[in-house]
C-alpha cells in the first residue's frame, strides 16, 4: 500500500516508469541521452589538481585529455594543464609502454612537477596495459624523481565521482606512511568534490578550532587563483606532498559523503593501514549536517565551537524563519553527484522544500537508503540512480516542480518548463563564479537559502502582471 | 623572467620569421607527455557533422566522448534540434569484454523509433576500434530495417588527427549526396561547404547569395538537413569555406558529379567581398549577379565603415596573437586585424599543413612567431615576449591569456556571436575593442606600476 503511494506522490499526474533502475538486464538496456555524469579520468584529474604541483597525466589518447581540460576550464576559468601519453595507432596495437615512459620523461622536463597523477583512460585499460609494471620500469635509475601515483579509471566502470575518490585513495595509499611513534597530530579532511570556496571556508573553520588540517585534495588556490606575471607551469597551492605523507600520523580523518561512507575510500584505507580513525559525515549542507561536523570537530579537538560559528548558525536560523513562507511547500528537482544530492536534500528538508526527484548519473546502489537518513519522508521522493538528463526531463515534466537545483547542465530543461535553476555543484558553464559558490557550513547554507528563496520570489514577481516592487 | 624550455622535439614546429629559412614540421602526431591543445579524430568528425539538425548522432563508446560534446557548440538550427541531444551507447565493462554490437543495435533501433531522424551517424570512438565491433555491419542492418541511411563514421580518436576526422565525416556525408531529386535546382546555384552556422553565420551568408540571385542548394553543414545534402549534387558550384574541413567532400563531389569548387573565407571585409565576387564571376551567363553583388558589397561595407573607423582609432598599433584550429582561418584573421590597424605578433594553428605555414609566413611581418600544435607553455612564452594585447583562440587558451593580462577573443565553435560576413566583421571589431580597451588590464602584472 505504502509503495504504491510513493509513486503517485512523486509523479503528480501519471505514473512515471522512466529511469534506469528499471533498466537492469540486457533487454531493458537504453542508450544514454544527455548524460548526467562525466567520465572517471575527469574526476581523477580534478582530484590531482588539488595536490601541490601535481600534473595530471592521462595514459591514453590525446582527445580525452583535451576534452576534459576544456570541460574543467569552462567551469573554473583557470588554466588546467593535463598531459597525455597521446596514443598513436602503433601504441594502441602494441601497447603504450613506450608512449608512457617518453611522456613521463617529457612532462618532468617541462613541468618539473612534485608529483604526477597518472590516470588510465578507457583506451589503455582496454588494451590491457600493465601500468604498474611500466612504472616499475620507469623508476629504475629515477628513484629520486617525483612520485608517480597511478589510478585505474576506465570510465566504463564508474563516473567522474568514482574517478575523483579513487584518485584521492591512490594518492594516500601510495604516499602516506604509518607512524613509527604513537604521537598523533592534526586531522585529515577528505572533502570530496566541493568548490574552492567551500575549501577555503573549511580551512577557516579548522583554523578557528586551532587545529592543523590536511585537506585532501585542496583545490582552493590551484583552481581559483590570481593573475600571473609570467607563465606558471604549476600554480601555487594544493596539499603539500609532505603533508600527504604525514597523513598517516593524523589523530583522525573526516570524510564527507554518505554514499562514500559505504564505499572504499581514502579515509577508510588510512584507518586500516595506519590506524587513523575515520569519521564519515554527510556533506555538511544545512544546519543538521553542519552541526554534525562542528560537533565532531569539537569532540576531536576538545575545543568548544568558536563563537562566530554559533553566530553564523543563529543568523541562518533567523533567515530560515524570515524566508520560510517563500520556500515552504516548494518542489525541487535535484541532480548531480550522489553525495551532493543527498547534502542538498538534507538542507531542503529543513526549510520545507520537497526534493521530488533526486537523480544522479552514478549507480552506487546506495542513494535511496542514504537519502532516507536525511529526509523525513522518502516516499515523497523519486530516486533515480544511473539517470540521464532525458530521464530527468521526462520525470520533471510530470512532477510539477517549482525549482531546479544543480549544475548548469539542467538549464535547458528548467527553461523549457519556465522554472528557475539555482546553480550548485559542477559544472557551471553558463555563469561566472562557479568556483566561488559556497555550499558548506552554516555560511554555505545561508548563501544557498538566500539564492533559493530569491529565485522563487523572483519567479513569482516576474510571473505577476502587477510588477510588485516589494515582495 | 625565467626562460621556459621548449621541448627539444618541438623546436621544428616553431618558426620565427626572419630568423631562419622556413622549415617546419607539421601534421605530425602530438608528442607524448605534452599538454597539447589538439583534439582527436572524433572531435574533427563531430565538428563537421554536428550541425546536421535532423539526423541522429550516436556516439558509440564509453560516456566521455559524448558527454564532453553535448551542446557545446553554437551551431543554430531554424527547425529541428535533434543535433543538440547527446546520445551514447555508454559502453560498460561487459561490452568492452564481449563486444558492443548488441548495444549499438539496441540503441540505434530505440533511438530511431523514438526520434524519427532522417539519417543516423554512428561515431566509432577509440574503444570501438580496439574491441573490434563491426559498426558498418550493424549500420547496414539497421538501415535496411528502418529505411533511413545509417552511416558509420570511423572516428577512433587515436587513428590520426582532427583532420582525419574531417575526412571521415566527409566520407559519411558523401553517402547522402545524390539521393534526392534535383529537378528544381537552378543553373545559378551553389552549395556552401564548411560553414557551421555558429551564431547564425550560415544564415547571414545564405542571405548574401540569395540577394545576389544565386540559389543555395545546401549548406554543409550549418543548419543542415539530410534532404538538402541529398540534392546538393544538383548545384553548379561548391563554395568551400576555409578551415579545409570539407575540402575532401568537395573533391569527391567534383570527381563523382563534376562539380567544381572554390575556396573562400567569409571572415573580414576583404575576404567576404572576394568570396562573393568569386562566386558571381562563376556565373558569366547571368551578368546581373555580378551587378547585384557589387551593390551588395558596397552597401554592406558602407553600413559598417563608420563604426569600424571608430574602433580602429583605439586599436591602431595594438598587438595580436592568433592561435586557431586551421591555418586558413589564421589568414583571414591576419587580414581582418590589419583592417583594424592591429599588428600580428604570433600566428599558429593546430592542424596547418606545410603549405599553409608558408603562406602564413609570407603574410606576416618580420619577427612574427609561427607555431604548429603549440602547448600552453610555448603560447605563454611568446605572448609575453611579444607583449600581445589580444589573443585569439579557443576556450582552452582563454585562461592563459587572462592570467597573463591579455585580452581575448573566442574564435572557435563554442562562441555564440556570428563573426562571418560584413556584419560579422563589425561584431568582431566590437568584441576585440571591448576586450583590448577594457580598463581591467591596468591591474595585470605586466601593466602594474610598481
Ligand atoms: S575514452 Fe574513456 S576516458 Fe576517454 S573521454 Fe571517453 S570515456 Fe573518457
Ligand atoms: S576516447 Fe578517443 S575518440 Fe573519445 S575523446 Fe578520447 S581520443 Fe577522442
Amino acid at each position: 500500500m505504502k509503495r504504491a503511494d510513493a509513486k503517485t506522490t512523486a509523479a503528480a499526474a501519471a505514473p512515471v516508469t522512466k529511469g534506469k533502475e528499471k533498466k537492469k538486464g540486457k533487454e531493458n538496456y537504453r542508450p544514454t541521452r544527455n548524460a548526467c555524469k562525466l567520465c572517471a579520468p575527469l574526476g581523477a584529474a580534478l582530484a590531482f589538481k588539488g595536490f601541490s604541483k601535481t600534473i595530471p597525466f592521462l595514459h591514453g589518447s590525446q582527445g580525452c585529455a583535451t576534452y576534459i581540460r576544456r570541460y574543467l576550464i569552462s567551469h573554473y576559468r583557470e588554466p588546467v594543464d593535463i598531459a597525455a601519453s597521446n596514443f598513436s595507432e602503433e601504441a594502441a596495437i602494441f601497447g603504450g609502454q613506450k608512449s608512457l615512459l617518453l611522456g613521463l620523461e617529457n612532462v618532468c622536463r617541462q613541468y618539473r612537477p612534485e608529483m604526477i597523477g597518472l590516470a588510465t583512460t578507457c583506451l589503455s585499460e582496454t588494451i590491457g596495459d600493465n601500468v604498474p609494471m611500466f612504472l616499475k620500469e620507469y623508476r629504475k635509475g629515477r628513484e629520486d624523481g617525483p612520485p608517480v601515483v597511478h589510478v585505474s579509471t576506465p570510465s566504463y566502470r564508474g563516473t567522474h565521482a568514482e574517478g575523483f575518490h579513487e584518485a584521492v585513495r591512490a594518492v594516500v595509499e601510495s604516499l602516506a606512511t604509518a607512524p613509527e611513534t604513537p604521537s598523533r597530530e592534526g586531522i585529515n579532511l577528505f572533502p570530496g568534490m566541493v568548490s574552492p570556496a567551500d575549501i577555503r571556508h573549511l580551512k577557516e573553520i579548522f583554523k578557528d578550532f586551532e587545529t592543523e588540517v590536511t585537506i585532501l585534495p585542496d583545490i582552493s588556490e590551484t583552481l581559483d587563483g590570481h593573475l600571473w606575471s609570467e607563465y606558471i607551469r604549476m600554480p601555487e597551492g594544493g596539499t603539500p606532498i609532505q603533508k600527504i605523507r604525514g597523513s598517516g600520523r593524523a589523530r583522525a580523518s573526516i570524510e564527507f559523503g554518505r554514499v562514500l561512507s559505504g564505499q572504499k575510500s581514502a579515509g577508510k584505507s588510512l584507518e586500516e593501514r595506519a590506524r587513523v580513525q575515520c569519521f564519515s559525515l554527510g556533506l555538511p549542507i544545512g544546519v543538521s549536517e553542519s552541526d554534525r561536523l562542528f560537533q565532531t570537530l569539537s569532540e576531536l579537538t576538545g575545543h568548544r565551537v568558536p563563537e562566530r560559528y554559533n553566530a553564523q548558525r543563529e543568523r541562518l536560523l533567523d533567515a530560515y524563519v524570515d524566508g520560510h513562507k517563500y520556500v515552504s511547500g516548494a518542489r525541487a528537482i535535484l541532480y548531480g553527484e550522489e553525495d551532493l544530492v543527498i547534502g542538498l536534500a538534507a538542507f531542503l528538508s529543513e526549510i520545507g522544500i520537497t526534493p521530488v526527484l533526486c537523480a544522479s548519473g552514478s549507480k552506487s546502489g546506495l542513494l535511496k537508503e542514504k537519502l532516507s537518513q536525511v529526509t523525513p519522508d522518502i516516499s515523497k521522493i523519486q530516486v533515480e540512480e544511473g539517470a540521464d538528463f532525458s530521464d530527468i526531463e521526462e520525470i520533471a515534466a510530470q512532477s510539477a516542480p517549482d525549482i531546479f537545483i544543480g549544475s548548469s547542465k539542467g538549464y535547458r530543461i528548467a527553461r523549457a518548463l519556465n522554472l528557475p535553476l539555482v546553480r550548485a555543484g559542477f559544472p557551471i558553464h553558463d555563469r561566472i563564479g562557479g568556483p566561488r559558490i559556497i555550499h558548506l557550513g552554516y555560511q554555505g547554507a545561508q548563501a544557498l537559502f538566500d539564492r533559493i528563496a530569491n529565485a522563487l520570489i523572483e519567479k513569482r514577481q516576474s510571473d505577476s502582471k502587477v510588477g510588485y516592487g516589494y515582495m | 623572467m625565467s626562460q621556459i624550455e621548449v621541448l627539444k622535439d618541438r623546436k621544428s614546429q616553431i618558426h620565427l620569421k626572419g630568423s631562419e629559412p622556413f622549415e617546419m614540421t607539421c601534421d605530425r602526431h602530438s608528442l607524448s607527455g605534452s599538454v597539447s591543445q589538439r583534439a582527436c579524430v572524433f572531435c574533427g568528425s563531430r565538428v563537421v557533422l554536428y550541425p546536421i539538425a535532423d539526423a541522429l548522432h550516436l556516439v558509440h563508446g564509453p560516456i566521455g566522448c559524448a558527454a564532453y560534446t553535448w551542446d557545446i557548440r553554437g551551431a543554430l538550427s531554424s527547425g529541428p534540434e535533434l543535433h543538440r541531444m547527446s546520445f551514447s551507447t555508454d559502453l560498460q565493462e561487459t561490452d568492452v569484454i564481449y563486444g558492443g554490437e548488441k548495444r549499438l543495435y539496441a540503441a540505434l533501433t530505440q533511438l530511431i523509433d523514438q526520434y524519427q531522424p532522417k539519417a543516423a551517424f554512428i561515431y566509432a570512438t577509440c574503444i570501438v576500434g580496439i574491441i573490434g565491433d563491426d559498426v558498418a555491419a550493424v549500420c547496414s542492418r539497421v538501415s535496411r530495417e528502418k529505411g533511413i541511411p545509417v552511416l558509420p563514421v570511423h572516428s577512433e580518436g587515436f587513428k590520426g588527427t582532427k583532420k582525419d576526422g574531417y575526412r571521415a565525416a566527409c566520407d559519411a556525408m558523401f553517402k547522402l549526396v545524390g539521393r534526392e531529386d534535383t529537378a528544381d535546382v537552378s543553373p545559378f546555384s551553389i552549395n556552401i561547404l564548411g560553414e557551421f552556422n555558429i551564431g547564425g553565420e550560415a544564415w547571414i551568408i545564405r542571405k548574401y547569395y540569395e540577394k545576389m540571385g544565386v540559389q543555395v542548394v545546401s549548406v554543409m553543414t550549418g543548419d543542415g538537413r539530410v534532404g538538402e545534402i541529398g540534392r546538393s549534387h544538383g548545384a553548379a558550384l561548391n563554395v568551400v569555406q576555409c578551415s579545409g574541413a570539407m575540402t575532401s567532400l568537395a573533391e569527391m563531389m567534383q570527381k563523382e558529379y563534376g562539380i567544381p569548387f572554390i575556396r573562400v573565407s567569409y571572415f573580414g571585409l576583404e575576404d567576404t567581398a572576394k568570396a562573393l565576387y568569386d562566386v558571381a564571376r562563376r556565373f558569366p551567363d547571368n551578368p546581373e549577379i555580378l551587378t547585384r553583388t557589387m551593390d551588395l558589397v558596397k552597401n554592406e561595407i558602407r553600413a559598417i565603415e563608420p563604426d569600424l573607423k571608430e574602433y580602429r582609432k583605439d586599436l591602431e598599433g595594438k598587438r595580436a596573437a592568433i592561435y586557431v584550429g586551421g591555418a586558413f582561418k589564421a589568414f583571414s584573421l591576419i587580414r581582418a586585424l590589419k583592417t583594424l590597424g592591429m599588428e600580428v605578433v604570433l600566428a599558429g594553428s593546430q592542424t596547418g599543413t606545410d603549405e599553409d605555414y608558408r603562406i602564413l609566413e609570407q603574410m606576416c611581418d618580420e619577427g612574427t612567431v609561427i607555431l604548429d600544435d603549440a602547448n600552453p607553455v610555448e603560447l605563454s612564452k611568446y605572448v609575453i615576449e611579444k607583449d600581445a594585447d589580444l589573443f585569439i583562440g579557443g576556450v582552452k587558451e582563454r585562461p592563459i591569456a587572462y592570467k597573463l593580462g591579455v585580452g581575448f577573443c573566442d574564435h572557435n565553435h563554442e562562441r555564440k556571436i556570428p563573426l562571418a560576413g560584413f556584419i560579422g566583421m563589425y561584431n568582431f571589431a566590437k568584441e576585440v575593442h571591448s576586450t583590448v580597451t577594457s580598463p581591467v588590464w591596468k591591474f595585470a602584472h605586466r601593466r602594474r606600476r610598481v
